[in-house]
């Protein structure tokens, strides 16, 4: 087999452009980092080395950037300096060809949800000099409902922060899975969400490309491990009629990708540390690996939407 | 919930003041603990606590235990009991002091799930 043709779909199951095979090899990613381009609902995947010549070609009206799971305040030996990757994540956003326009941080920004660590997030961020736009994990909710986190982040947010805006003519919406979790169950979007969000878009033309992004998984990765939503079908309905949605969640610490008609669902790899792959480990918890690799399994992902081509490209590097 | 009193003198008079004292059971439990002394504890780790079901005898008091990298929280179903987010080492301790069972899970990682049953 040729290298070229080892790149390509084989076989196709579910007809939405990606394989098994596709499948895995995007979860081998968290590490090695790689370039997705989506068109026509088909992902096409690249090494990170052919990077620099694709960038030309995915030049568009808008660039942003994804970050996720900080986690600061964490301090176990999985990462005893989660304040030096997200330092080195600042820095690898600002080294970019093209400046993002704005940052969004899919949660857990802070590990045990004080003061003192959403402060030491806000100052290291401060360094990128753009807007950013958060949405909770479990972990900046913790003892209060997230109180604190609407106080901070939810200005002009309804509900627990959910919220949407417009940029360059993509529609973004902002959701908030981590609140009031039932025994047993997954991520919750939750009634009052979902009516709100079925409003949000029903004024919108097809044409609009969407943007969500929330920090439990809008798709069933592994419900095992809780890394999924219980009632995000519902909320896909909704979206159903738009020709370009792309969805950015966090929460599972290494890099997933999936197209689905068309919807590609993308998760981030953490700031702060990596997650074992879905059910090769007794747990979910923070995956200890030799300190001189750690950067390898952190990242940022930077996010390219070109007017007229169908879907945004997705790009994600490693802090290494 | 059961108080075992030692036959002794002074019983008409504890019985009547244990009476009179009924309805703080909180007040009771607190007793119950002490004089029985029973202590269990449950440990969180690998995302699972454990045992993830515990029979007691009542008035027995639980301790979880988080013996995890990341924090985690105690929390009833009906809400009887919560415990603000441990985190590593940190413990959280209730009093059973009626017949039942109680289900429980974390808030933050609501697939942890566990019992207690108290006889």
């Amino acid at each position: 087999m040729t290298k070229k043709a080892q790149n390509e779909i084989l076989y196709d199951h579910n007809h939405d452009g990606i394989d098994r095979r596709g499948f895995l090899k995007c979860m081998a990613w968290a590490g090695t980092g790689a370039v997705c381009i989506m068109k026509g609902g088909v992902l096409n995947s690249y090494a990170l080395n052919r990077i620099p010549d694709r960038a030309s070609a995915t030049a568009g009206e808008l660039t942003f950037v994804q970050i996720s799971d900080s986690h600061m305040g964490f301090n176990k030996p999985a990462n005893p300096d989660v304040a030096g990757t997200l330092q080195a994540a600042v820095d690898k956003i600002k080294a970019l060809p093209v400046q993002p326009e704005f940052l969004l941080h899919t949660g857990d920004i802070s590990h045990l949800s004080k003061p003192e660590e959403f402060d030491n997030v806000d100052q290291i961020l401060k360094g990128i000099g753009k807007p950013v736009f958060f949405v909770p994990g479990e972990h900046d909710v913790l003892n209060d409902d997230g109180q604190q986190f609407r106080e901070r982040y939810g200005r002009g947010s309804l509900g627990a922060g959910w919220h949407s805006f417009d940029q360059k003519g993509v529609h973004f919406i902002a959701l908030v899975n981590v609140m009031n979790l039932k025994s047993g169950g997954l991520g919750t979007l939750g009634p009052e969400q979902l009516e709100w969000l079925e409003d949000d878009v029903k004024h919108l033309k097809s044409s609009t490309p969407i943007v969500v992004f929330a920090h439990i998984p809008l798709w069933t990765v592994y419900p095992e491990w809780g890394w999924g939503t219980e009632d995000s079908a519902t909320a896909l309905a909704y979206l159903k009629k738009f020709g370009s949605v792309t969805v950015l969640n966090g929460h599972i610490h290494q890099t997933l990708q999936k197209v689905e008609g068309n919807v590609t669902f993308h998760t981030a790899a953490s700031t702060a540390f990596p997650q074992p792959q879905p059910g090769k480990a007794p747990s979910p918890g923070p995956m200890a690996v030799p300190a001189d690799q750690l950067r390898t399994y952190l990242g940022v992902t930077n996010l390219n939407y070109v007017q007229g081509q169908h879907a945004l490209a997705v790009v994600d590097s490693t802090l290494a | 919930m059961r108080i075992r009193v030692r036959p002794n003198a002074f019983v008409p008079v504890v019985v009547l003041v244990a009476a009179l004292l009924l309805p703080a059971t909180s007040y009771f439990s607190v007793n119950a603990q002490q004089t029985e002394a029973a202590n269990v504890e449950v440990k969180i780790d690998n995302f699972s606590f454990g045992p993830a079901a515990i029979t007691v005898k009542a008035g027995t008091t639980v301790t979880w235990i988080n013996r995890d990298d990341i924090p985690h929280t105690v929390v009833a179903d009906d809400k009887l009991f919560k415990s603000k987010v441990l985190d590593t080492d940190e413990k959280f301790s209730y009093t059973f002091s009626k017949p039942g069972t109680y289900p429980y899970f974390c808030s933050v990682h609501p697939k942890m799930t566990g019992k207690v049953v108290v006889q």
